[in-house]
């Protein structure tokens, strides 16, 4: 297979180009693209890895003994391999998922079926997304233990002394928190959580779903036990998340799912399994989604994710500044824009989060409207839904000018 | 004018008709739009002849669900709970006088869906 350019590192002033979905046009406006914590758009790079994966290289990986097999698998394996040392994890212990709800879950299965018990505590936070909240439910109704929840206060932090007096108990088995809120932006400090929850005798999951995509993350200096996050947010394809575990919890974890690829032989009463990562890939992988990503990470890294995590920095201190021009406009989480990514949840006054975006969108400026996957946090915010907006590296301020714009139209459609 | 934020739709957002809560009440039915997780309820008072004599929604929402609450609310005073059933999605977007694209159109049946749960437990959208 051809190998596909990367980009040179260039000012982010320039990506914008690289992304064929922004020159729609409508009614002659460019879209301008706000919802990037729901989904990314992708690069060329990444359009045209997976376009020639398809043309030139598709076969299935792993059994093959042709060379078109071999290039297949070398091509997975080989974005693995590089999407691994992007995230700072091995590879062996870097798993595919479809996506990082499908991450959490083979962790809620496979570890906490084997570890959690009647009377133990699984410890989340209200910031998390319901991704982080159901499949410990279900664990936790199904083996007699407990649910419980750390709080987030005004300005959208959590409480270490808090996560202190929860740990106290000695009943905790495992600490599950967001890296980045997507409602709050809130960047948590996973790497104290996890030594904290460790030194109670607690395994650890963090959700870098949001983290990954913005911040230079090492999942290696985290040191959870688990950290999982998705492709689509990354300006990879749909379908493709990822799980990077502890090798020793791996290895002694029951795998998720049977089926093909995950064994190492099958008898006709018990198999044998695969060694990692593959015990926990049942059946035929997202091949092309894998080396879509692995395409996405090389992108982010010409980049520089220092540089995309000031470009997201940048744009999030902007938004919070021109907000405060638009009467009746509340924003919620940290104020400092050092403390949070670039995801912005906000309120105006008089005007329903649903109907903003529709006024919005008819500038062709796209939010999102909702409860953004997040119930319990925006029961504890005491809102039914919020607006939000947030922002990749295509992002501009120009964007959120228009933004602005579109609110204060919003204002004027509803007399305020 | 704006063609979906028509002034009356704005009035019946900002000063909804037959809201809030009735006690006693004979019926009554909560539901939530998926979509954002707003929430609409209804209190029904019915006399013996099936007729609802007097109704309140209570519950929050966009200018779209909630302007359809409050216009639907004096057309549905008056008529037998067997009738609520029957009124399709179609007699409540008239009703609205706007034009309601697919994305909204949950939010403009919220209402009627709230109705039709009260009246014969069917909890599923109107058509």
């Amino acid at each position: 297979m051809a190998a596909h350019p990367s980009p040179a590192a260039k000012p982010l002033s320039d990506v914008r180009a690289d992304f064929p979905i922004l020159r729609r046009e409508r009614d002659g406006r460019p879209i301008a693209y706000l919802d990037s914590a729901a989904t990314s758009q992708k690069p060329e790079a990444v359009i045209e890895a997976v376009d020639s994966y398809y043309r030139r290289s598709n076969a299935n990986v792993h059994r093959g003994v042709y060379g078109l097999a071999q290039e297949a698998t070398d091509l997975f394996e080989g974005a693995r391999e590089r999407i691994a040392a992007f995230a700072g994890g091995e590879t062996q212990t870097t798993v595919f998922t479809r996506n990082a709800t499908e991450a959490i879950n083979l962790v809620a299965y496979a570890w906490g079926r084997t570890n959690v018990g009647p009377g133990d505590v699984v410890l989340i936070t209200h910031m998390e997304h319901h991704s982080n909240i159901v499949p410990w439910q279900i664990l936790c109704q199904e083996r007699g233990a407990r649910l419980r929840y750390l709080s987030v206060s005004e300005d959208g932090q959590l409480s270490l002394d808090e996560l202190d007096g929860a740990l106290a108990d000695g009943h905790v088995k495992l600490v599950s928190v967001a890296h980045l809120s997507n409602v709050l932006g809130t960047i948590n400090p996973v790497e104290e959580i996890v030594g904290r929850a460790r030194a109670a005798g607690a395994a650890t999951l963090v959700d870098g779903s949001q983290a990954l995509p913005q911040l230079p993350v090492d999942v290696s200096e985290i040191d959870a036990d688990f950290y999982v996050w998705t492709g689509h947010k990354a300006l990879g394809p749909t379908g493709i998340g990822v799980l990077h575990g502890r090798r020793e919890l791996l290895e002694a974890m029951p795998p998720f799912l049977g089926g093909g690829d995950m064994i190492s032989s099958v008898g006709f009463d018990t198999s044998t399994w695969n060694d990692l990562p593959w015990k926990f890939e049942a059946g035929t992988s997202p091949i092309a989604e894998a080396v879509g990503l692995g395409a996405a990470i090389d992108y982010l890294a010409a980049i520089g994710m220092d540089a995309v995590r000031a470009h997201e920095r940048d744009l999030t201190a902007y938004t919070l500044g021109r907000l405060e021009e638009v009467a009746g406009v509340h924003a919620f989480g940290p104020i400092d824009p050092d403390a949070r990514g670039g995801v912005v949840s906000f309120e105006l006054s008089g005007i329903h989060p649903h109907d903003l975006a529709e006024i919005c969108d008819r500038e062709h400026v796209c939010i999102r409207a909702g409860h953004h996957c997040a119930q319990p946090l925006m029961r504890e915010m005491g809102v039914p839904a919020t607006a939000r907006a947030s922002f990749h590296v295509y992002n501009t301020r120009e964007d959120v000018d228009r933004l602005i714009a579109a609110l204060q139209t919003a204002r004027e459609v509803f007399a305020l | 004018m704006d063609a979906l934020y028509r002034d009356y739709i704005l009035d019946h957002y900002k000063n909804p008709r037959n809201f809030g809560e009735l006690e006693p009440h004979d019926r009554e039915w909560l539901d939530h739009n998926p979509l954002c997780g707003d929430e609409l309820g209804v209190h029904l008072v019915v006399d013996g002849d099936g007729t609802i004599t007097d109704l309140r929604f209570h519950g929050q929402g966009c200018a779209i669900s909630q302007a359809s609450a409050s216009i639907a609310s004096d057309e549905l005073i008056g008529r037998k709970v067997d009738e609520i059933p029957q009124l399709s999605a179609d007699w409540l977007i008239d009703l609205l006088g706007i034009e309601i694209s697919p994305t909204r159109r949950k939010c403009a049946l919220l209402s009627l869906k709230v109705m039709r749960g009260a009246t014969s437990g069917d909890a599923s959208w109107p058509e």
